[in-house]
């Protein structure tokens, strides 16, 4: 009975949401909002929110940030990877890819401020030696107009999730070896990764491609804290609209979140086109013999995989100055180290950080609790009555919540909250930030749990039923404590995902549920660098202390037990 | 087919030791092989026969220590990368490119400096003396497997290696298919005329192919 209800659960809990929000985005989008009194259709929020004067170029930033940042990720990947394969520094980097996809967006934008800016770190360590600079220098490199620190922190964000699908679609065809084979025949790496492997590659990165795509063109935390102000990207804009007192305002950011919809549709269209048009040119230049050897391509081979180690680097150096600005109590520009610590800013945050801390904790634990539960059964039934739910069909579904832009659905989604009149109580406006962590959770649950599910021997069970074992007694004895260090690992991601979540938060509890990253990006404008330092790095410590129970707790549970967890 | 007819190619390997870690898992093998000549390796799994093909393709994994070189006409190629060395391999399994049709596998390897008209010339005389005439435009993978084996091992000479290595090419093939793969490979490396090493544990396989035969498991050394 459980095992055929949870995957209906699934669904309908993903496309509930999904699917409200969409309308509920779209009817403010043409004047009809009952709640604010607009009850006749109009066309006048979508003229208001297009002569707005900024609309062109905070439309054009998100484009750009969102298409170069996707685009520079996949890259990135895909060199680093031809380079890496089949050496043993593939092994070390996707070690170091796992830290930095656990550190949420928030904590990883507002350290890469205390880095980057022009009276950040690597500035301080340079000056006034190297640089001359007794004063920060006058430079825009934070909020610069072309989004390149934007581009550049998502890049760090995205690009060790790309690697991590990339290496997992790897293990799904014989690539070690067709690599060996087209070396034999006389292809360099580079010519071998992007003429043999990339191609039956990519089918597996479509989604994971579009996700990225997805997240880049409608984020709000790291465009606020690292994109340009005036204008922002659209996805800030809407985000301002919406939140403004004037509530007549939520059409018009209605109107601009359906617009940020028609683009990524429009980008998604664009994007497969090209694949298809990037196939048919590419045809003949698959099949061209060896290249003789070159010099210059000598040369691009080696550098092929170090921007993937700087972005890799730099974004685990992100966490450094969170940890000294927050113990720092003078820190003046040109000082490479703070002139005095303290732990004032720990003491005098105490009761806003333990209220975030907590709140944060109760959101991460019930999200990743329950969408464990789900995604458990879901391939439990899976794997007993043998129906496949990884179709393409039903790979798109479980994947849904990631390759539609928050913007679309959330401002929506809450409006219909509103409209049902959940949103009142306290225990409405929980539940409703559980279920939006629970949409991201989720896939993220389906994406790490499967591959543990599919590797699962299925002779073990067999072995349990001929000893005469029913169905749920297996689950329970073998099968549950075999996956159980997947299931941490998967329990470590889901609290990564929940810790990250700013919009949904913020949208769903009205404002009203302080956690670690609403509290970090509130913090972000001005104010206390101490401060701020302080909620990021908790924020950045959270999942960090996930993924290390997860690596231990197996260990501890089942000690004597090596084969379970090595 | 290309062909090598002056027999000018010659592969020397010399293996003074071979170590996975800290297992010695060879010493001392050494072998010179001209054009046309063949030489079978033979031993059980973990005896380090694959590994020996791995080092003198270049694609010995980093775990493993190896003292020795390859010479391909007398120059030490031990250091170049894979792609360099003109050494030609094929697995058991014979891994067409699944995105790329039988033609579009076979011009992959061959040398870009010939002209398109050349290549495809080459590549439909090959397919002809495979009894696969007409197969360019066919999708890999509506192949039987003798014909996958076969095609695999063309696009291997077509490339024109300077050498050939075939690690246990025979394995995955039932038994009627062996045999006339069997000698379908002898015949074809014949006529290419290249050194050719294959590492098997089939005694069939290694009379089949003639020229000399070492077995490896003498050379283990035991920890």
């Amino acid at each position: 009975m459980l095992l055929r209800i949870a995957p209906l659960g699934v669904l309908i809990l993903m496309l509930l949401p999904i699917a409200g929000g969409l309308l509920g985005t779209l009817l403010p989008a043409f004047g009809y909002l009952p709640a604010l009194g607009a009850d006749t259709f109009s066309l006048e929020p979508w003229s208001r929110a297009m002569t707005w004067p900024g609309m062109g170029k905070a439309l054009g930033l998100s484009l750009w940030t969102g298409v170069m940042a996707t685009l520079a990720s996949f890259l990135l990947a895909q060199f680093a990877l031809a380079m890496l394969i089949g050496s043993r520094w593939l092994a070390r980097l996707s070690a170091l890819t796992a830290p930095v996809i656990a550190i949420p967006h928030a904590a990883m934008a507002v350290g890469l401020v205390f880095l980057i800016a022009p009276s950040g770190w690597i500035m301080r360590l340079v000056s006034p030696e190297l640089s001359g600079f007794q004063r920060p220098p006058d430079w825009l490199i934070i909020g610069d107009p072309w989004g390149m620190s934007l581009i550049l922190g998502l890049v760090i964000k995205e690009l060790p999730y790309l690697l991590f699908m990339c290496l997992a679609a790897l293990s799904q065809i014989p690539g070690e070896r067709s690599l060996m084979v087209a070396r034999s025949l006389g292809h360099s790496r580079l010519s071998a990764w992007f003429r043999v492997l990339l191609p039956q590659l990519y089918p597996h990165l479509r989604l994971p491609l579009m996700a990225v795509l997805a997240f880049s063109l409608s984020v709000v935390d790291m465009a606020l804290i690292l994109g340009p102000n005036t204008p922002p990207t659209l996805a800030v804009q809407i985000l301002r609209w919406f939140s403004d007192p004037d509530l007549s305002l939520r059409l018009q950011a209605s109107a601009g979140a359906s617009l940020l919809s028609l683009v990524m549709l429009a980008v998604l269209l664009i994007w497969l086109a090209a694949e298809r048009f990037i196939m048919l040119g590419a045809r003949g230049f698959l099949s061209w013999g060896p290249a003789r050897p070159s010099r210059l391509a000598e040369i691009l081979e080696r550098l092929s995989a170090a921007p993937t180690w700087c972005a890799l680097a730099l974004g685990l150096a992100a966490l450094v100055p969170l940890l000294v600005w927050s113990l720092a109590r003078r820190w003046r520009f040109p000082d490479a180290w703070p002139a005095r610590w303290s732990l004032a800013r720990w003491h005098g945050q105490a009761e806003a950080l333990g209220n975030a801390w907590g709140n944060t904790l109760i959101l991460a634990s019930l999200a990743t609790g329950l969408a464990l539960v789900l995604v458990v059964l879901s391939l439990e039934k899976e794997a007993r009555y043998g129906r496949r739910l990884s179709g393409q069909g039903t790979q798109l579904l479980k994947y849904l919540p990631l390759l539609v832009p928050q913007t679309s659905f959330l401002f929506g989604f809450q409006v219909l909250a509103l409209a049902a009149g959940i949103s009142d109580g306290q225990t409405g406006r929980w539940a409703l930030v559980v279920w939006s962590h629970l949409l991201y959770v989720l896939p993220y649950g389906f994406i790490s749990l499967s591959l543990a599910y599919q590797r699962f021997d299925p002779r073990l069970v067999q072995t349990a039923q001929s000893l005469g074992r029913g169905p749920w007694q297996i689950f329970w004895s073998v099968k549950l404590p075999l996956l159980s260090p997947a299931i941490w690992a998967a329990a470590a991601i889901g609290v990564a995902v929940s810790v990250t979540q700013y919009l949904p938060t913020v949208l769903l509890s009205g404002g009203r549920i302080e956690t670690l990253a609403t509290e970090t990006v509130g913090r972000s404008a001005g104010g206390d660098r101490r401060v701020l330092a302080v909620f990021a790095l908790c924020q950045a410590a959270l999942p960090f202390a996930a993924l290390l129970l997860a690596g231990v707790a197996p260990r501890l549970m089942f000690w004597n037990r090596k084969g379970v967890w090595s | 087919m290309v062909l090598n007819d002056d027999h000018s190619t010659r592969l020397e390997v010399q293996i003074d030791c071979l170590a996975l870690g800290e297992q010695v898992l060879l010493r001392e093998l050494s072998f010179c092989l001209t054009g046309g000549q063949s030489l079978s390796l033979m031993g059980p799994s973990g005896s380090g026969k694959s590994s020996i093909l791995a080092f003198i393709a270049g694609f010995l994994p980093p775990a493993f220590r190896v003292k020795g070189q390859v010479k391909l006409n007398g120059h030490d190629i031990s250091r170049l990368p894979p792609e360099r060395r003109r050494i030609a391999l094929m697995f058991q399994d014979p891994l067409l490119f699944a995105h790329m049709s039988v033609g579009e596998n076979l011009r992959f390897g061959m040398p870009r400096h010939l002209g398109g008209e050349q290549r495809r010339q080459c590549v439909a005389d090959a397919l002809v003396g495979a009894g696969l005439s007409g197969f360019e435009a066919r999708d890999p993978a509506t192949l039987s497997g003798g014909q996958k084996a076969r095609v695999a091992l063309l696009r291997a000479l077509v490339s024109e290696p300077a050498a050939l290595l075939l690690d246990e090419p025979f394995s995955k093939l039932d038994t009627d298919l062996r045999q006339a793969f069997r000698a379908f490979v002898v015949d074809a490396c014949q006529q290419a005329g290249v050194p050719v090493v294959q590492v098997t544990h089939d005694q069939q396989d290694a009379l089949a192919l003639g020229g000399r035969c070492i077995e490896l498991k003498d050379l283990q050394s035991k920890r």
